[in-house]
């Protein structure tokens, strides 16, 4: 309990530290939503537009900001007015940003429960690995975010799956929905492993009893955050407004998954194609704006709809399915969400950077399982981080803070190897230790991050000044998604090979 | 990120007993401490994300303002103009007060940094009191960089002086001793708030006094010599220190084969440093007695601001700016300065030792601090580093003194808007402080209880004067209440503390187990 603490505290110094920093919209969307929670009446939050700023969580976030607003309203009342779009005082920066680190210490519980069972040692790695992961820093102390909130909710309920707890997971699993829908991608392999290992073998009518009582248990969350909307008749506003279609196949700027190559490919076969004569329209809609009618933004590939994107993400899950269904153990639960999570940043529709932080977080558990697995995470992270770029990360105030947060970081990783995997004190030396876990494939692929790095923050500017803009971004974004699908086919593998 | 340690699993040991802070192979010692110098660096790069002094403050603005103006100043005007009064350079605004190594060091920073980039930011006249996010990251930079190349490589030098042969051997039990030091000496929340925050340069004189310190430990005594001159040129500060560094040499020369000699080849450095330092100023006495006159400005009074020495904190007793005049009052502090250092500089010129110095170099500044004319609250950086240096000998005094350093600093940081930055330096101080190290071989001796309760009783009192502070409005005839108030703690122990470390420094013997041993030679 003393180190988890102490790594907790250690974390929260640098944390309170990082308040002045930038801040990306996402702290006026937080804003607006503690002032439309205090401001206005339970059947107004998904209906009001006063904002752009639309509240497109589910209802407990919403729960959540309200019992944050109590405490804004007695520190500064004009925090949560309404009318007061973009208050940017000390008060208001102060108080959200120390909001944050508190909220972190839903982290400390769920580092501290799903690490209980480890050694010394590999426990350590854990906590550091969780509780000073910079990617997750980032996001949430400079960028401003809730993920630890909400991520320390999914570790809670792993914690309780692996410890054969499942309706307690389960509880904790639907309170998470029910705060963030983005984390329903994992719904299938809890629902195929509560129903395998929950409700069955001990009989017909005591599985249907379990069943039934899991049911009740997510039915009374799902009654307790939807319920007032159902009252009011809002379910249709609220499902619209968690679930955007109108948006397009990528982000802004692209995350690093499979579509990435799908883009490029239509683009490469488009240009080809003309260059042979053939007539090829040069499509008017575009990746990034919503779907316009029938018009499709690829010249030559077939159109993707989130439906087909949907079906991709239950197809890429469905061999990990499987093997829950055969053999539910407790002790993979950790690699089959993340998993799950994967999956879904692969194939996703409107997939944002941030939600590679559903599977690398869990992943940081895994690590501790064994030199490939802490060789693996260490790829992961630091692909991971680099991604959380110029659009995330704005600043050259805060460029130098990534770069030492990554290197200290890699360090830590690093030097843990040697001790925690070679049985007793060794004097392999670091490199000796790092090319063993990632493989000398790994070590190149590091090499490229650097390159990548140095050519879009140094030799881009220098040589290329403002032309192509999108091209640092656009390099970043591909270099990582060979690293997301290898990650993805490689966590495929092991959970394959698992026993 | 702090610094992580992961236990060695070695045979034997029972898990749960040992302190969870420790790193496996001994071959990652290295690694370890590139660790903690990147953290070291990552601390100073947050603090300087937050305000500097005199941040949107005009006319005056603050020392961030003089700094610039001073590269300004040196960069468009000649050096003998740089300390006189010029119709381009006005000295009652800003005008330098420190020796000619700083006044280089601003032209220095000025050419390279600042003037390709922003040049608006120092043009003459024009640029007073700019103020861009560009410059302010360029002015941090100069700052960093300033540190990255004298005060870590400073710092670095001593600890593996101060270890000897034993990190390049490595330690296989795990223990993270030399990182803790290490990380003592970086992590100095007065140092990092100060420099990164406020806006000074104390890394670099001060990085100088440490190099000094360890070639001296070395056996380097004229690289020392060298290096503590430049020290003092760039801030006469460093002249708190002078004492000490004096009779360890002098000690040290008068055991030699051939006394005479040794002194003269000291001072023939020392001669050289100065003049190559003073060079643009040597043409006339006059330059000189200009450049002086502003490096030791009298007319201010015995105390400016509020700040923990004996003048300040019985000055509600004893109205010294009233009942006495300039003259008298210099005659004072000269002697009681004088006074309160000579017990620490006799015993280093009758036996000198490596430990005594340092506890030298901590009563000679303590000595400045707490009695010499016009300090300033910053000075207590002075005392600091000496006492970080010391931080394995006598770990708990050093804490007590950090933690009261802090402390003393804390009205002159609420003031720049670096309360929050104060907390989190603070607590992380106290976190790493606290892991438990193994000193020489043994673990930290346990303080007697009596004492334990007397510090938890002060620590408090000091917390609640840390919420008053924030919190409560003074009284209207009192409007300094609560600063006088936390001046008058601070000041009460930094006085226990000297005088514990001029006890111990009587009471040394003459080679600490873990110290470098002397050296025996010529």
């Amino acid at each position: 309990m003393a180190d988890l603490a102490w790594f907790w505290c250690a974390a929260a110094c640098v944390k309170v530290l990082l308040a002045p920093a930038y801040r990306s919209t996402d702290f006026e969307v937080h804003r607006h939503w503690l002032a439309l929670t205090s401001s206005l009446p339970i059947s107004q939050w998904y209906v009001d537009a006063s904002s752009p700023w639309t509240l497109d969580y589910p209802p407990l976030f919403a729960y959540f900001e309200f019992l944050l607003s109590i405490p804004a309203a007695i520190v500064d009342p004009a925090i949560v007015d309404i009318r007061n779009l973009g208050y940017e005082a000390e008060s208001v920066v102060l108080f959200q940003r120390l909001s944050v680190v508190f909220a972190d210490l839903s982290l400390l519980v769920g580092a501290g429960l799903i690490a209980r069972r480890l050694s010394g040692g590999k426990r350590r790695l854990v906590y550091a690995l969780i509780l000073w992961s910079p990617a997750l820093i980032i996001v949430d102390h400079v960028h401003f975010q809730y993920n630890g909130l909400l991520l320390g909710v999914l570790l809670l309920s792993l914690a309780l799956l692996t410890e054969g707890r499942d309706l307690e997971g389960g509880l904790a699993f639907a309170v998470l929905i029910c705060s963030k829908h983005l984390f329903a991608i994992a719904a299938p392999v809890y629902f195929v492993y509560l129903l395998r290992h929950y409700c069955s073998g001990r009989g017909i009518w005591r599985d249907l009893g379990r069943f039934l009582k899991m049911g009740a248990v997510v039915g009374v969350v799902a009654a307790v955050s939807f319920g007032p909307f159902l009252y009011h008749g809002q379910m249709k506003q609220v499902f619209y407004r968690l679930f955007p279609f109108g948006r397009g196949l990528c982000h802004a700027y692209w995350a690093p998954n499979f579509w990435v190559f799908y883009i490029i490919l239509d683009k490469f076969m488009a240009f080809f194609l003309r260059k042979f004569g053939y007539p090829v329209e040069i499509p008017s809609a575009s990746f990034t704006g919503g779907l316009v009618g029938s018009s499709s933004p690829f010249a030559v590939l077939p159109q993707v709809t989130p439906a087909v994107s949907l079906v991709l993400v239950i197809v890429g899950m469905s061999p990990c399915l499987v093997r829950v269904w055969k053999k539910p153990e407790p002790r993979h639960v950790v690699r089959w969400v993340s998993y799950a999570y994967t999956c879904g940043f692969i194939f996703g529709w409107h997939v944002h950077e941030k939600a590679s932080l559903h599977f690398v977080i869990p992943l940081a558990v895994i690590a501790a399982d064994s030199l490939e697995d802490a060789g693996h995470y260490f790829l992961l992270a630091t692909g991971d981080l680099l991604l959380f770029d110029v659009p995330l990360l704005f600043g050259p105030e805060e460029y130098p803070v990534k770069l030492l947060l990554l290197l200290i970081h890699s360090i830590i990783v690093l030097s843990s190897l040697s001790p925690l995997f070679s049985g007793k004190v060794s004097q392999e030396d670091v490199p000796t230790t790092t090319t063993a876990a990632v493989g000398p494939a790994g070590m190149w692929y590091l090499a490229g991050f650097a390159a990548v790095e140095v050519w879009g923050q140094l030799l881009h500017p220098l040589l290329l000044g403002d032309r192509l803009p999108f091209l640092p971004l656009m390099l970043v974004s591909t270099y990582c998604a060979f690293g997301m699908v290898y990650s993805w086919t490689w966590q495929l593998r092991r959970i394959l090979a698992a026993g | 990120m702090g610094r992580r340690r992961k236990e060695s699993p070695t045979a034997g040991e029972v898990e749960e007993e040992r302190p969870p802070y420790f790193f496996g192979a001994a071959s990652t010692s290295m690694v370890r401490i590139l660790a903690v110098s990147l953290f070291a660096l990552l601390v100073r790069v947050l603090v300087a994300l937050g305000p500097y002094s005199g941040r949107r403050r005009p006319p005056m603005y603050g020392d961030y303002e003089a700094q610039r103006h001073w590269m300004e100043i040196t960069i468009h005007t000649p050096p003998s103009e740089w300390y006189r009064n010029t119709s381009s350079n006005d000295l009652a605004y800003w005008g330098l007060d420190y020796p000619p190594l700083t006044a280089y060091q601003s032209y220095v920073h000025g050419r390279l940094f600042l003037q390709p980039f922003v040049p608006d930011s120092v043009a003459l006249f024009l640029s007073r009191g700019f103020e861009s996010s560009k410059s302010k990251l360029l002015m941090r930079w100069t700052v960093l960089s300033s540190d990255l190349l004298v005060f870590f490589p400073a710092a670095l030098c001593f600890v593996f002086i101060y270890f000897g042969r034993r990190i390049r051997r490595g330690r296989g039990d795990g223990s993270v001793t030399h990182e803790w030091l290490l990380a003592m000496i970086l992590l100095n929340p007065c140092l990092i708030l100060i420099d990164h925050g406020h806006f000074q340069y104390n890394c670099i004189s001060l990085g100088f006094m440490i190099g000094a310190v360890a070639a001296i430990l070395s056996g380097r005594e004229l690289l020392g010599s060298f290096l503590f001159c430049l020290s003092l040129n760039h801030k006469q500060m460093s002249a708190y220190y002078a004492p000490a560094f004096f009779a360890h040499l002098l000690g040290k020369c008068l055991r030699r084969h051939n006394p005479i000699l040794s002194v003269m080849k000291l001072a023939i450095v020392v001669l050289a440093t100065f003049v190559l330092m003073w060079w643009p100023y040597l043409y006339s006495l006059d330059a000189a007695r200009e450049v002086l006159s502003r490096l030791a400005p009298f007319e201010r009074g015995i105390y400016e601001d509020y700040v923990a020495n004996f003048w300040c904190s019985t000055s509600t007793l004893i109205k010294w700016k009233m009942r006495f005049t300039v003259k008298s009052l210099k005659l004072f502090s000269l002697c009681a300065t004088v006074i309160s250092f000579l017990p620490s500089t006799v015993q280093q010129i009758k036996s000198p030792s490596n430990h005594g110095f340092l506890h030298a170099l901590l009563n000679s500044s303590f000595s400045f601090y707490l009695f010499s004319y016009q300090v300033h609250e910053k000075s207590i950086l002075l005392p600091l580093i000496p006492a970080s240096l010391l931080a394995l000998e006598e770990p708990t005094a050093f804490g007590w003194l950090t933690y009261h350093a802090l402390f003393s600093m804390f009205p002159l940081l609420r003031r720049d808007g670096l309360t929050l930055q104060y907390g989190a330096l603070l607590s992380l101080f106290g976190l790493i402080y606290r892991l438990p190290i193994e000193v020489h071989g043994r673990r930290r001796p346990r303080i007697p209880w009596k004492l334990q309760t007397v510090m938890a009783l002060s620590s408090f009192s000091s917390a609640l004067l840390h919420l008053v502070y924030l919190i409560v409005r003074p009284p209207r005839r009192y409007p300094f209440l609560f600063e006088a108030l936390i001046m008058a703690l601070c000041f009460a122990q930094f006085v226990i503390l000297a005088i514990y470390s001029n006890i111990r420094q009587w009471t040394l013997r003459d080679a600490s187990p873990g110290f470098p041993s002397e050296k025996k030679k010529i």
